[in-house]
């Protein structure tokens, strides 16, 4: 733990960053704590440019404390973290894309985000006997979102795969330069739609952050039911869908019911189905009557009384745990040090929840498990996701038993400040960091999916595995490609 | 397994459930469009999905037409795996630069006749991401749109009504 204190410490402590502090450092100490990350000490949850300074958001996961190291690049230039720290390396390729500063000695010489005027991109190499490849997208052949994935495969067996990512960057980034609020929390959670919820929630606490100001109780207690909701008709759909990558098509309608009666139960009582343009800084611009509330209640009794049948047939059928039983196996050690976060994370034994671990309310008010496993494997994060839904079932029966009354939301303040914060979305920890500047605008706005330490290792998870596993193993992971883009 | 086989023969289908408001609007839908698409096409419509640069949460909205509730397989609607086997392709999102490419190559394989259906505010002009130098601002800039489904995302209702109106119009 004094780790992280020490080199904040050393460094010259920022003011108005809140809630947790941010330093300037030398780059020494900025290697340092990339060191830091690479022994397993710190946890890098972030690295991101600005204007001719970099920053790093660390955190300490035992005692739950967070920092951000800032170094100034005068000539354009910083000491890589992805020489030492391997999960930094695409964070830095597309630092570069995006913002011209040059990560010195990264070992990744390539573009990521910046695609230019179609030059042939480099692929790795594989070196072997009897190797072909296969390239797969970036138009696919499901409903789903563009990449592309190149395999080389000895027979059915995948020797390397690679993924190149950037298909859907729309420079949200950039678009958040200058823009108010309204906008700003508009394109937030227009970053990856599946967590809407995720983003807004995570946008308003960073503005709340920086002006120093707290939404009034029941906003906190709706913000809650807003976020289980979202989870619960992700995890569902999720569970189906990835059953249906193992042609297991009953379990796929079964939850895709179930996702569509949360999703419906959403719109009823919050006028959106994916509950956009709900949560704003200061509070929800939605609050919840009674019609609603009796919603929430049906839809809970209704999966309480569903789902547990569904578990029951995805645990009974041997033909579908033939597939997802030691299929993609995740090692723990790899999700440690990449801090993957969400149920992948928690399916190869890092148990790690903001929800808990840097709790935020409701939940500090509220009980409930982290379940965490530590196969790692399909079947492992199919079951994270099973507990999941049992946990937010019961947070949203908690939530509305304590429902405060009162106001929904308080007006801001026009003033300077920064802010940062960590939300549990339905796939992991989002972090948002922003600074605002004295006329209200917002001048600099990073966003990290946590989709960024996820796909990585869903090139390590692959290996060996034979290509027809691969939908299969991509679905449990389900890593947001806008989210990773922006 | 046994159990939910009974169910799904005993039950009757979500689709037919007590007429909500909504569910009625469906039903009324249904019974257009599959005569529509039958008049046109024979049996059925192929369809090919691209994201050009969506949120996501287009394709989310497309993804529940298959589901219980909407099943659009029923009126012939398929979404087919490859632009060679589409009629229709359905395009999502702002058409980011790096899409550009992929979505012109996917429309040039689509073998004639074709329409296209923009899905959803971004893919009109652009959206919240208009003006992102990064982006088109629209699929029509890219390749001719026949019809815009505004929606932010879409419900599946209003992409279901959209393919009706085009169905209607070919
Ligand atoms: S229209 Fe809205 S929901 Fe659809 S891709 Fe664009 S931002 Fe996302």
């Amino acid at each position: 733990m004094p780790a992280l204190h020490d080199i904040i410490r050393e460094g010259r402590l920022i003011a108005g960053h809140r809630p947790w502090p941010r330093a300037m450092v030398s780059a020494r100490q900025w290697q340092l704590a990339a060191a830091e990350a690479a022994d397993g000490r710190l946890t890098l949850s972030g690295l991101w440019g600005d204007a001719g300074v970099v920053h790093m958001a660390l955190l300490d996961e035992e005692s739950g404390a967070a920092a951000v190291l800032s170094l100034e690049c005068p000539e354009g230039r910083f000491p890589s973290v992805g020489r030492l720290h391997p999960p930094a390396i695409r964070l830095e390729r597309a630092l570069r894309d995006i913002h011209g500063l040059e990560p010195v000695d990264c070992p990744d010489p390539r573009p990521w985000i910046d695609h230019g005027a179609g030059a042939p991109y480099p692929f790795l190499t594989a070196e072997g006997d009897s190797l072909h490849q296969i390239a797969v997208g970036p138009v696919h052949a499901g409903i789903i979102e563009p990449g592309h994935f190149r395999f080389t495969a000895n027979g059915e067996t995948v020797v390397r795969l690679e993924e190149r990512l950037g298909y859907v960057h729309r420079g949200i980034e950039k678009l958040m330069r200058g823009a108010m609020l309204e906008q700003g929390a508009k394109l937030a959670e227009r970053v990856s739609g599946d967590s809407t919820v995720a983003y807004a929630l995570a946008f308003a606490r960073a503005v709340e952050a920086a002006l120093e100001l707290e939404p009034p109780p029941r906003a906190l207690y709706i913000r809650g039911l807003m976020a289980e909701l979202e989870r619960l008709a992700n995890h569902l759909g999720d569970i189906g869908a990835i059953c249906n990558d193992a042609s297991f098509a009953m379990m796929h309608a079964h939850c895709g019911i179930l996702r569509e009666r949360v999703l419906r139960a959403a719109d009823g009582c919050f006028g959106h189905r994916l509950m956009r343009d709900c949560i704003r800084p200061g509070g929800v611009v939605k609050d919840i009557d009674g019609a609603g509330l009796a919603l929430l209640e049906a839809l809970v009794k209704d999966i309480r009384s569903y789902f547990p049948a569904l578990v029951k047939l995805y645990d009974n059928t041997a033909s579908l745990q033939d597939r997802t039983v030691t299929t993609g196996i995740l090692k723990p050690a790899l999700a440690r040090q990449y801090g993957a976060g969400g149920y992948v994370g928690r399916a190869s034994g890092r148990a790690f929840d903001v929800r808990r671990n840097i709790a935020y309310p409701p939940y500090d008010e509220l009980e409930f498990d982290v379940p965490s496993l530590s196969d790692g494997d399909v079947n492992a994060r199919v079951w994270i996701r099973i507990r999941e839904v049992e946990q937010s079932l019961s947070l949203i029966e908690q939530m509305m038993a304590r429902l405060p009354a009162g106001p929904v939301i308080t007006t801001l303040p026009r003033c300077a400040g920064e802010g940062m914060s960590l939300v549990e979305g339905f796939r992991g920890d989002v972090l948002i960091w922003l600074r605002l500047g004295d006329d209200g605008r917002i001048a600099r706005c990073h966003l990290r999916d946590p989709s960024w330490f996820q796909w990585p290792l869903l090139e390590a998870v692959i290996e060996g595995n034979i290509v027809a596993d691969f939908p299969l193993c991509n679905k449990s992971f389900n890593c947001s490609y806008a989210g990773h883009d922006l | 397994m046994l159990k939910f086989l009974l169910q799904g023969l005993t039950r009757p289908p979500l689709t037919e459930a007590p007429p909500a408001p909504e569910d009625a609007e469906l039903a009324a839908l249904a019974a257009r469009l599959q005569a529509a698409a039958r008049r046109r096409l024979g049996r059925s419509l192929s369809i090919r999905e691209v994201d050009a640069g969506s949120c996501n949460a287009c394709e989310l909205e497309i993804h529940a037409l298959n589901n219980a509730y909407y099943d659009v397989e029923r009126f012939g609607l398929r979404f087919v795996a490859s632009p060679r086997h589409a009629d229709v392709l359905l395009v999502t999102g702002p058409v980011t630069n790096n899409m550009r490419q992929a979505l012109e190559r996917t429309y040039n394989a689509t073998p004639n006749p074709k329409w296209v259906v923009a899905v959803g505010d971004c893919a009109i002009d652009g959206g919240c991401f208009a003006g992102s130098a990064v982006v088109e601002g629209g699929v029509s800039k890219i390749i001719p749109v026949d019809i815009h489904i505004p929606g932010c995302p879409p419900p599946p209702l209003e992409t279901l009504k959209g393919l009706l109106t085009l169905l209607e119009q070919m």
